[in-house]
């Protein structure tokens, strides 16, 4: 269609800008609380740092001046929160290195694990959930069954079983690791992407089995039946595509299980990604990587979720772009 | 010659948890290419079954026997690119609730370029100045600018206009529409009916025409069939039927319609309920509910006899209460309410 009117435009441009007003306020809130959790956590790193010997009040005050431990919170948090302002994520105090640069060396793996299972959910839960939702039977019944099965699994249950079945037993994979290059790292994560997107496989496919089998009643469905229009017009243009909103509502939810889901896997094929850092990190009090890490992974979703949001009120055009209901 | 629409005892029956049921009896018209045909009758007693059994939309599972014939080919036996070409090009429906049979994320202009484009192959550009004109057609003259918009952003009655702009698009030779007008407010129904109305007859379009009202069939359609428990009892003229009916059921019906004039409130429709053609008695479906039934009446279900020159009935006593069925009842309405 031709060109929006420039109300429209303007419209859009302040929803756009709402939201990514929105995303800012989400992202700062939850830096403070990602920020406030570790420093109310047990446990103080100082104590970590000098391995719980007594040390000279010159030491610790050493220790002080490179991270600050004995400013009041709210000053920590500003500080933390200017360095990161200016790509600075703070020292890591075991390994005396950038975090960012730590980070940096880790995110690769743990966003290709994600990626892959994104693509198995997309391929394999959609496939299934369109076709038993627009072919009803026992081929059908028996995918759903085994959907709601899988859907019950948990993470490292399905890693588990997974690593033992197909790379112990049948050795068709290997155990863990990442291998070198990029081919073979592809090959190293088909494991450890199955066993974060299963559950999530099965999700989806139910919950589009169920959207489709509701949206081919629709009484538009039947419109464009009575229209005369071919099985596949129908199907593609009626059916899937408005079953594909209430899937993208809930795709939030499934891509924040693979976020967190990606610190077990790693953990079970000992990948090394942000998510076995993130273990180490915990397990020696290492606050600045900790945080940095749980900032990550809490961005990673909000935008992810925004995207969403973008998405679902591009492909609903009954969501008001303006904002309230027209 | 030979009618365009020919149905002739078409019985339907749907799966309900496991079982069957009756839906449709022994449903028999036939309508001529430019006619109107109301179907008339309460909620439940099958109009909407003979319609989409027309347009071979009935529920999965359903079982039917009859026939249709529309143009000397068995509409019942058409499968496939005979059935999607039928649909496509001979009939046309339009729904009683525009809203839902509309699909909320496509634009007007899609819907009504869609059957254009995808049965037709017309370029986009010709589909939308087509489109446009259409709307033109039902009263819509700000056209380019509702292509744009989808249907949440039109009221109930323009919706419905469109609908019945996207039914004209195709040409088709019959039109199926089932309660056209029954979700509209009062004053946009007299709107989109006179619309309807005067492009079938501009169009020479045949018209199925449901409605719950009696005189709206009356006053839009030619010949008038009323229906009860998913059976015809009753098919006249429609000028006639509305002075001289022939069955208790359709003098019933309108002596339950509300006197706009007098203010009366609405009265539920006529004393007893409507029942569904699996749940009637033995007998005469309207028994339980008819102030002229005898015990002969639920002896056995009446044959539709012809009562006149064009004139049919289910009930035993047509020719002998003729003249009579008007004629108030003892009991009046303002007391059934009380
Ligand atoms: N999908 C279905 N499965 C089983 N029975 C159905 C189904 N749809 C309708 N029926 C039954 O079929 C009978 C006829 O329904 P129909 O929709 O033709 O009635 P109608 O005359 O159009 O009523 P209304 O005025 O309410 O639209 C009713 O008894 C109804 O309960
Ligand atoms: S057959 Fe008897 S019960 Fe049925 S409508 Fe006629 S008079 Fe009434
Ligand atoms: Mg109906």
């Amino acid at each position: 269609m031709s060109a929006a009117s420039p109300k429209a435009a303007l419209h859009t441009l302040r929803f756009l800008g709402g939201r990514i007003g929105g995303l800012l306020v989400t992202l700062l809130a939850s830096s403070f609380v990602v920020f406030g959790a570790l420093y109310l956590a047990p446990g103080s790193p100082i104590t970590f740092l000098t391995h719980g010997r007594s040390m000279t009040p010159d030491a610790i005050a050493q220790i002080n001046e490179q991270y600050h431990f004995d400013e009041p919170f709210l000053l920590q948090y500003v500080r933390w929160l200017g360095g990161i302002l200016q790509g600075d994520f703070g020292r890591s105090i075991l390994y005396k290195d950038s975090v960012g640069s730590l980070l940096g060396q880790r995110i690769g793996t743990t966003v290709a694990l994600i990626a892959l299972s994104a693509l198995l959910v997309a391929l394999i839960g959609l496939g299934i959930g369109i076709f038993s939702g627009l072919k009803p039977g026992i081929a059908s019944s028996a995918l759903m069954g085994v959907s709601t099965a899988a859907m019950a699994v948990p993470t490292f249950v399905a890693a588990v079983v997974l690593t033992l079945v197909f790379a112990v037993e049948l050795g068709w994979f290997p155990v863990f690791g990442v291998g070198e290059g990029p081919v073979d790292m592809l090959y190293h994560l088909i494991l450890p992407a199955f066993a974060l997107a299963l559950a999530s496989i099965a999700f989806v496919a139910r919950l589009s089995q169920a959207a489709i089998r509701q949206e081919i009643t629709a009484d538009h469905v039947q419109t464009a039946i009575s229209r005369g229009f071919p099985y596949g017009v129908v199907v593609r243009r009626h059916v899937l595509r408005n079953a594909s909103l209430p899937v993208l509502t809930v795709l939030g939810l499934t891509l924040a299980g693979m976020i967190s889901g990606t610190v077990v896997v790693e953990q079970v094929f000992q990948l090394n990604g942000l998510g076995s850092l993130l273990v180490s990190s915990v397990q020696q009090k290492d606050f600045p990587v900790v945080q940095a890490i749980c900032l990550v992974y809490v961005a990673a979703f909000i935008v992810l979720n925004t995207v969403i949001d973008l998405a679902y009120s591009v492909l609903d055009p009954r969501v008001s772009v303006g904002g309230g209901k027209s | 010659m030979s009618a365009l629409l020919e149905v002739d005892g078409l019985s339907v029956e749907l799966p309900v948890a496991g079982e069957y049921r009756t839906v449709l009896q022994d449903v028999s018209f036939s309508l001529d290419a430019g006619q109107t045909l109301g179907l008339v009758g309460e909620s439940g007693s099958g109009k909407s079954m003979t319609v989409r059994s027309i347009a071979q939309l009935l529920p999965p599972g359903a079982r039917t026997s009859g026939s249709i014939t529309f143009d000397g080919a068995s509409v019942l036996d058409l499968r496939g690119d005979a059935l999607r070409k039928f649909r496509s090009r001979d009939v046309s429906m339009i729904f009683q609730d525009p809203r839902a049979h509309t699909n909320p994320v496509r634009r007007i202009g899609d819907f009504l370029t869609e059957a254009m484009r995808v049965n037709g192959r017309v370029p986009r550009r010709e589909a939308e100045r087509r489109a446009v004109e259409l709307l033109a057609e039902v009263g819509i003259h700000d056209g380019e600018r509702r292509l744009r918009q989808y249907p949440h952003e039109l009221s109930g009655g323009l919706l419905q206009r469109v609908m019945i702009a996207a039914s004209l698009a195709v040409k088709p030779r019959l039109i199926l529409a089932d309660e056209p007008t029954t979700a509209l407010d009062v004053t946009t129904q007299s709107e989109v009916m006179a619309i309807l109305a005067r492009l079938q007859r501009e169009y020479g379009m045949a018209m199925l025409f449901i409605t719950h009202d009696l005189e709206l069939a009356a006053a839009v359609c030619d010949e008038t069939v009323v229906m009860y428990a998913g059976a015809m009892v009753e098919h006249q003229a429609s000028s006639r039927l509305h002075t001289d009916p022939l069955h208790p059921y359709s003098a019933a019906l309108m002596q339950a319609r509300p006197e706009i004039e007098r203010r009366v409130p609405r009265l539920p429709a006529i004393p007893g309920h409507p029942t569904s053609a699996f749940e009637t008695p033995d007998g005469c479906a309207f028994a339980p509910r008819c102030r002229f039934a005898e015990d002969a009446c639920r002896a056995a279900l009446p044959a539709f006899e012809r009562v006149g020159d064009g004139e049919y009935s289910r009930c035993r006593r047509a020719e002998e209460l003729r003249g009579q069925l008007l004629v108030p009842a003892v009991v009046s309405h303002e007391e059934v309410v009380r």
